[in-house]
């Protein structure tokens, strides 16, 4: 039955176009496209005659380049990794009963969440040493291992307040109903207030992964061979041609978009999921 | 000196609370023997949600005293624990735990906090869930459930603690009208079962037929209480007549 009308509201509802993939439309896949060819023919049509063209340079470069973002990867995953370990414990200070805890997570976490992160690396870089002296044992403490410290502290202090924030936005009944239970302050915590806490934790813990993961390449102004270092030196020995500056660091930003958008639309996903539940 | 049954199970004297510059509570004395139902009734913001909540310590007050079972509860030395295994609680929200299926829901506390056998307690679980008459929906999520069957859930998941009172918090209030009977039928089993309960609650009906006495509060203090024919038909106190002029 159709009727015949002119009031929106009696227009039967627009039906909802499936997801495209990955929430891309075929204009977005095709500017990205662009971006792709444009800036290696831009730098073709700068290229002098007699010499390699730009993209057979890059593909000559792109296994140390791939090989420099995992690298970043590691970096980041590994920051991640323990960032989110002490993170959760200080978050778990900042909401425990004792006032000293209470008041000393709070503050650590307030000072590290509002640092420039690449203070923070300067920080952690120029404040240990190069190696430690264990019981005559040297073990060294590399660049690498000294950024990932570095950029663990400002992970550690956004989880903290990802945490605290999570047990706060769970309705107060919860914990009346663990107490009156009987439950002692523990168990509430791990029984009943942190299991409905990951999922909320977890978009906000996606999202500042993603952060984490572009900020990385900070690492490269204190030395560490990730891939923007690496991408500097290739253009170095290639003469630093200026023609290739666009497509290498054109594919370095591919890279980094290939890696982090899935994410950032997987945290989307998530959020209209649970938002759904909630 | 040890409680028998001869004596209150709960015995409220001069009980003073407030929050900072308000004052809830101005004096509340009261007793309830074993196997009573008592239901507090009076205006909002008169105290009644709050005089409850003293009683298994979820509030502290500042003065008078709260006996459970012989057992001072206004005493910083007090174990709140073993407390509140006595004290079973019905809260207006349900406050059931979402992430948990029914079943759970009720198997819970007892693994959890009495450490019972876990076969055993799913046992009992299962047929207290029978009892408030959700057989079927053992493995729901509270999500899936109504309003009324979520707080028969949560009235078995205090059963399943085996206290020795019950304290509900408006239970009804929060429900859409057709759930109410449900969960009001539930409590009056567990009366005519003669459990201790302790209700607050604005169901005047309910309260006549089951509660063996009705207290009647406002502005932090019992103004009038009896049992229910006396107390609904010879009101005597001007704010008591008042308040059953509106509602009745």
């Amino acid at each position: 039955m159709k009727y015949e009308t002119d009031l929106p509201v009696m227009l039967p509802l627009e039906r909802h176009q499936s997801e495209p993939f990955l929430g891309l439309k075929s204009k977005h896949i095709l500017t990205v496209a662009l971006i792709a060819i444009i800036g290696p023919c831009v730098a073709f049509a700068q290229a002098p005659s007699g010499q390699e063209s730009p993209l057979a340079v890059l593909v000559n470069w792109a296994p140390l380049l791939l090989k420099g973002f995992i690298f970043n990867l590691i970096i980041s995953i590994s920051a991640m990794a323990f960032g989110t370990a002490i993170g959760a414990i200080l978050g778990l200070g900042q909401i425990s009963l004792i006032a000293a805890t209470r008041h000393s997570s709070w503050f650590v976490t307030q000072f590290f969440r509002n640092a420039p992160w690449l203070v923070l690396l300067f920080f952690a870089m120029f404040l240990l040493p190069f190696e430690i002296n264990i019981l005559g044992f040297k073990i060294p403490f590399p660049d690498w291992l000294k950024a990932i410290l570095g950029l663990s502290l400002p992970v550690m202090a956004n989880v903290s307040e990802i945490v605290r924030g999570a047990v706060r936005s769970l309705p107060s009944g919860q914990w009346e109903a663990a107490e009156s239970l009987a439950y002692t302050r523990m168990q509430t915590l791990w029984l009943i207030i942190l299991p409905q806490c990951v999922k909320r934790m977890l978009p906000p813990w996606m999202n500042l992964y993603s952060i984490l993961t572009m900020a990385t390449v900070l690492a490269s102004i204190v030395g560490v061979s990730e891939v923007m270092t690496l991408t500097g030196q290739a253009l170095a020995s290639e003469g630093g041609r200026p023609e290739l500056l666009a497509p290498f660091y054109g594919f370095v930003l591919l890279l980094f978009f290939i890696y982090c958008y899935p994410i950032a639309r997987f945290t989307v996903w998530l959020e209209k999921k649970y938002a759904v539940i909630n | 000196m040890s409680w028998t049954t001869a004596d209150p199970m709960v015995s409220l004297k001069d009980v003073h609370k407030s929050f900072g510059e308000l004052k809830v509570l101005n004096g509340v004395s009261l007793d309830v023997m074993k196997g009573d139902v008592i239901c507090i009734i009076g205006p909002s913001g008169s105290g009644k949600s709050t005089l409850i909540r003293c009683i298994n310590a979820l509030n502290d007050i500042q003065q008078g005293s709260i006996l459970v079972e012989g057992q001072e509860v206004n005493d910083p030395k007090v174990d709140k624990l073993e407390l509140r295994k006595k004290v079973g609680m019905v809260f207006q929200q349900y406050n059931l735990f979402p992430h948990k299926t029914a079943l759970q829901n009720v198997m819970m506390a007892p693994i959890r906090v009495l450490k019972h056998d876990k076969i055993k307690v799913e046992e009992v679980a299962r047929a207290l869930i029978k009892k408030v008459r959700l057989e079927g929906k053992e493995n729901a999520y509270p999500g899936e459930l109504s309003g009324g069957q979520q707080q028969r859930v949560a009235i078995a998941r205090s059963l399943a603690m085996q206290p020795d009172v019950i304290l509900f918090d408006e239970v009804t209030a929060a429900l859409d009208p057709e759930t109410v009977g449900e969960v009001l039928q539930t409590i009056k089993d567990l009366a005519e079962d003669g459990m201790t309960c302790i209700l607050v609650t604005h169901e005047m009906a309910f309260a006549r037929e089951v509660a063996d006495h009705i207290y009647f509060t406002d502005r932090g203090v019992i103004v009038e209480h009896g049992p229910p024919e006396t107390f609904f038909q010879n009101a005597q106190d001007p704010r008591t007549k008042e308040f059953l002029s509106q509602i009745l």
